[in-house]
Formats: structure tokens, sequence, C-alpha cells
């Protein structure tokens, strides 16, 4: 038996792009989330974060490498040999208003995925099922007939979670779960995930831009940048001596909730990202890097690691 | 001499609908001094969006400013016909919005976009147009300013795209600028970069009225913020004096949620409850359904806006009651 609950092993996505060219979405990347731990994923929109998601739980099949899950490789597996491991892989998705069918009622949107798996027999044990995840998520029963449209984007939001959790799975991908939710419904579905974590025995993968959010759930976080990680380790430890300039950017350019922090933040990154389809050579960080030397566009700089943090820095915590 | 861009003075919007009206914004009075940046904080439906539409006069359809006034540079502008409000539009008050995407004409380079604006509203030749349209691109930190005139909107990062809409917003130079949610849909770091931006219109003379419901960036760079909730103001003051000193129910909750995130709690404090239905607002305060220090005069009366101590006013009756004792 792993140690590892989930393991990614050189992963490779590449999409086809117009005009022949090849965007890099995902590029080598390894990873290891333990059982009952919560990995955070961070980087900015377009880093490969979400297609990273999704190739992990092969809603997505890699062009390369492969994806272990309690040690047996998933991309290898039929479809049939993988259809029961599905249900231990789940996902919650950022938008509340998208991810529910408008024409099924709370109960049917709950069921779905019982009745899939035929994890009961009769109507009224799925039903009793339904309501009991309800409670979980803290949906009031009595809404069990109602539409998506007559809930707000929280308490849709808790009804995509009760979705999610509906098969017992052990593993789930939180994409962005609380970025289209205001900051006072925000902490409501983040205190329920944390919840949940704890009573169903769960493993996240937690998707964000939102670097505080991240901080608050995660035990440890993943950077990436343009389809690679940039630093990988413990929470606490990487957002307080971040190893790679990229991290030390990103943390500098949250706006603090505190006007006495103006004029503090020294660190603003130049520019813009370079396009995936087209990613500099050696580090793809050098363009916007200001410590970047000639190294840095020769030779790709590996993951390193130094007290339980890898960092893919040539001058790691030097500069 | 007027020091105030923009007046707002009880300002009330309604909108139709197949049941009855409601009213998204009640009672709203606010002020942008010359050469400040100004907040208006809240969230999703609290009539922060209503509220600037109105002032720009582009409600939708269905909804109507039906009492109040706003004031620009002295002027009354919400009885003006809309030919004459149209003029104003983008010559002496323009508006930046959340998607830069939506914003732009995706089929007309962007360059000749930002030309139109100049085109309309000034006697000029399109080369001195264009001139205008390259300097403003350069002025916003357009990097190649030549190469960008010419590529169409999906060509363009997010980052880019709402340079691009300030570039359009600014180059008739307004007196007001009001940029709704102007990096929630942008990265961190183009985020940071955005607001530097704003930062230095303000230095050059423009006033800005930002709404967000990010506490960071009202933080970062408004000097004067008002809070509202289900169509009203229920706080106001200067941006250190409010998050030093918050004192409404709503606000104290909104700053306790994103500091107990910060702060990393075991368990997050929240707010209870959601935001009410417009047409189901209670009686009285209409914080009373969620605030946890409710009293029986709160659900039955609306409290008014009043100062607790100079320019900090609060809607609120437990702040009254300390006044009495």
């Amino acid at each position: 038996m792993s140690e590892y609950l989930l393991e990614a092993r050189e992963l490779t996505k590449e999409f086809p792009a117009a005009g022949k060219k090849t965007v890099h979405a995902v590029s080598g990347v390894s990873l290891q989330i333990r059982k009952g731990e919560t990995l955070g994923l961070v980087g900015e929109s377009g880093c490969g974060k979400s297609t990273l998601g999704r190739l992990l739980i092969r809603t997505l099949q890699p062009t390369s490498g492969e994806v272990l899950f309690r040690g047996q490789s998933v991309t290898r597996m039929k479809d049939s040999e993988f259809k029961p491991l599905r249900k231990e892989m789940q996902l919650v998705f950022q938008d509340p208003y998208a991810s529910l069918d408008p024409r099924m009622t709370v109960r049917d949107l709950v069921a779905e995925p019982i009745e899939t798996w035929k994890l009961y027999g009769s109507r009224e044990e799925v039903t009793e099922r339904v309501r009991e995840l309800l409670r979980a998520v803290g949906v009031p029963e009595e809404f069990l007939h109602r539409y998506p449209h007559q809930f707000s984007g929280g308490q849709r939001q808790r009804i995509g979670i009760a979705r999610a959790i509906a098969a017992n799975p052990s593993f789930i991908v939180c994409d962005e779960p609380v970025s289209a939710l205001d900051v006072s419904v925000q902490n409501q579905i983040l205190n329920l995930l944390k919840e949940l974590k704890e009573t169903r025995d769960l493993t996240y993968l937690f998707i964000s831009h939102d670097l505080s959010v991240v901080r608050y759930l995660a035990d440890r976080v993943c950077v990436m940048f343009l389809g690679k990680i940039c630093e990988i380790g413990p929470t606490e430890e990487v957002y307080e001596h971040p190893r790679h300039p990229y991290t030390r950017f990103l943390l500098d350019a949250v706006p603090v909730p505190d006007p006495a922090a103006r004029g503090k933040q020294i660190h603003l990154l130049k520019g813009e990202a370079p396009s995936p389809a087209d990613p500099p050579s050696g580090c793809r960080f050098r363009t916007r890097c200001p410590y970047a030397t000639e190294r840095c566009a020769e030779e790709e700089p590996a993951l390193q690691e130094e007290d339980g943090v890898r960092a893919a820095c040539h001058c790691a915590g030097k500069w | 001499m007027n020091d105030r861009t923009l007046e707002v003075r009880n300002l009330n919007v309604t909108i139709r609908t197949d049941r009855r009206e409601v009213r998204p914004v009640n009672d709203v009075s606010l002020d942008v001094l010359a050469g400040s940046i100004v907040g208006i904080v809240g969230e999703s439906g609290c009539g922060k969006s209503m509220t600037a539409r109105a002032v720009m006069g582009l409600l939708p359809y269905s909804g109507k400013v039906d009492g109040g006034t706003v004031r620009l540079c002295g002027r009354e502008i919400t009885a003006l016909p809309e030919k004459e409000r149209r003029k104003l539009r983008g010559s002496e008050i323009s508006m930046i919005f959340q998607e830069p995407m939506t914003s732009l004409n995706p089929v007309i380079k962007v360059g000749k976009q930002v030309e139109e604006t100049i085109r309309l509203h000034t006697e000029c030749s399109r080369e001195e147009a264009k001139e205008k349209t390259l300097a403003m691109f350069r002025e916003v930190e357009i990097p190649e300013a030549e190469t960008r005139y010419h590529c169409y909107p999906h060509q363009l990062s997010g980052g880019l795209r709402q340079r691009v809409m300030i570039a359009m917003a600014m180059v008739c130079k307004p007196k007001l600028l009001i940029a709704d949610e102007p990096t929630t849909a942008l990265d961190v770091t183009v985020e940071a970069q955005i607001l530097n931006l704003l930062e230095h219109l303000r230095d050059a003379g423009t006033s800005v009225l930002i709404i967000s419901h990010n506490l960071g960036v009202i933080a970062r760079v408004c000097d004067y913020v008002y809070v509202m909730y289900a169509g009203r103001i229920v706080e106001q003051a200067a941006t250190e004096v409010l998050f030093g000193r918050p004192t409404h129910p709503y606000t104290r909750g909104l700053f306790r949620s994103v500091n107990s995130l910060r702060e990393g709690s075991a368990t997050l404090e929240t707010i209870p409850g959601v935001v009410p239905n417009l047409f189901r607002l209670p009686a009285g305060c209409s914080f009373s359904l969620r605030c946890g220090q409710c009293g029986a005069n709160c659900e039955k009366n609306m409290p008014e806006l009043l100062e607790t101590e100079p320019d900090h006013r609060v809607r609120c009756f437990l702040t009254e009651k300390e006044d009495a004792e």
C-alpha cells in the first residue's frame, strides 16, 4: 500500500491550438497527496491549475505521465476498470449557477450520484439519504423539492457540495469553490468544507487564486506558473519564507484590508505572463523575474528540496 | 469654488418587475471630492452598481431615478434630456466595468474603439485622434502601443483589455471615472498594477469612484468609503477611520469575516443568513434579521444615518443609544 492517496508522475498535458501551435497547459508535474491532507493549488489564470485538477481525477487524460490512486495507475486503466474508482474522486465547481441543472429539483440533483452508483435500493431510501446529505451541508430539508434558481449562491454551492459527497468519495478536487461568493457567505462554505473533511475523512485538492483562502485551508501549498510547479511545501513555511521569487510577488500583490499597509508593497511584478503556447526557454518565469541571470535562460531549474520545501529556482531563497 | 466633483443627494432608484416595484437604491447621498478616490463597498445586490449606473444615466429599461439629485461639478444632471446626458458620458464622466472582454466590441480593433470616443466628443482629424489614442495607451502603460493599436480584444490579456477600457474612459479627460469592480476579473499581480494606475489618474486630477466587494482593494486606494447594505448607506467615513473603528454591526461583521480568514482562526467568523431579498425587506432596519444585537426597536423602525464622530456616519440604533447614555 502506497503512503500516498494520490500521486502524479511527470504529468504533461498539451492542447492543440490555432496555427499548429501547442499550448503547454501542464508540463512535467509530479506531486503527492497524503491521505487526509489538503493540498492548496495556487497560481494565476492560465497557469494550468484547473487542468492539473482535472488530470488528477481523470476527467482529462494526460499527454504523458501518469496518476496513481492508492498506488494503482488510473491513467492506464480501461474505463470499466476505472468506473468503481470514479466514486472515490469528485469535483466541486466554481460557479454554482452553471453547475446545477436548472430543471432538476434539489432532491433529484443530490440523488443523481446515489442512483448512478446504485448505493440504495428503494426510492424512499434514496430520499432519506438525500435528506441526510442536505442536513450535513446545511440546506433546510423542506427545500427538497425546490429548483436551483430559488436559492442564493451560497446555498447552491452547498447543494453542489452535497452532490460531491453523496457517493462517499475519499478525494475531492475543489476548483475555486468560493470565488463566486460574497465574503460573509464565503466563510460559511469554508467552515463547511473544513468540517466535512474531518467528519468524512476527506482529502482535498483545493484550487484557488485567493491566497488567504488557501492559507486557511491547506496543509501544504503548491504554487504553479505557466504549467510548472514553482514551489511546493508546508503552507506556513511557504507563506513566511517563499523560496521562489514568483511566490513572493504573488503574496505581495494581495491587497491587505488595512490602510496602514499602503505603500509597503515594494515588490510589484511588471508586465504580463508569457503565453503557454510559447513559453520562454529555461526558467518559464525568467522574463518577468528581476533576478534572472543568463543561466536562467539556458538551463531549466529543477525542483530542489530544502527544509521540506521544494522550489524550482537557480537562486532559491538567495535573491 | 466647488470642490465636489460629484454630489449625490437622496437618490432613489426603482425598478419595475412583473410583481411590483423594488427600490435597489434608497435615499443614497454621497460626495466625491475633487482629486480623491472614493469607494462603495458591499455585497452582491446591495445597490452599489445600481447607484453607479444611475449616476451614469445607464439604468436598465425597467429602472428609473425617482427622487434625489446628482450634481456633476455643481450641475444637476438627472433632469437633463437623454441627448445632453449622452454628451456627458465619455467626456465629463466615464465608467469602466468588471469584465473588460464583454465591454469591448470584439470585431473592431481596440485602437479604433478608443478613437471613436475622441471623434464623438471632439472635433479632430483621424490623424490627431490616432495620435491621442497612442499617447493615451502609453499613459495607461500599454507596452508596444503601436502594435496593440491594431489588435482585436481577444488578442489581448485581461489586464491589457482593462487598460484599453481605462484608456477609452480617460481619453477625453473626464472629471469623474467610475470603476465598477475594476479588478475582480484580474489576477492579483495585474490587479496591483491596475490599482497603481488608478492612483496615478487620481494624482493627475481625475476623481475616481470605485465600487468593490473587496476590502483589500478599498483599503489600498480609497480616501473615503461608503458601506452599502440592501440599497442604503449604512456607514461612511474616511478610510483610516472606517478601518480603524468599523461601527455598524454589518461593517463589523464584514471585517470580522475577512480578518478571521487572514488570521487563520479555527472556525471562520461569518455573518449568519444571507442578504435579504429586496421584495421581502424587514419592516425596520434591513440588517435586523442578521444582526446579533437586534432589539425591538430595530425590528420596527429604520434608523437614520447619524454622525457618531465628525465625518463618521452610521445607520444604527445601537450607536445612537450610546450617545444618549
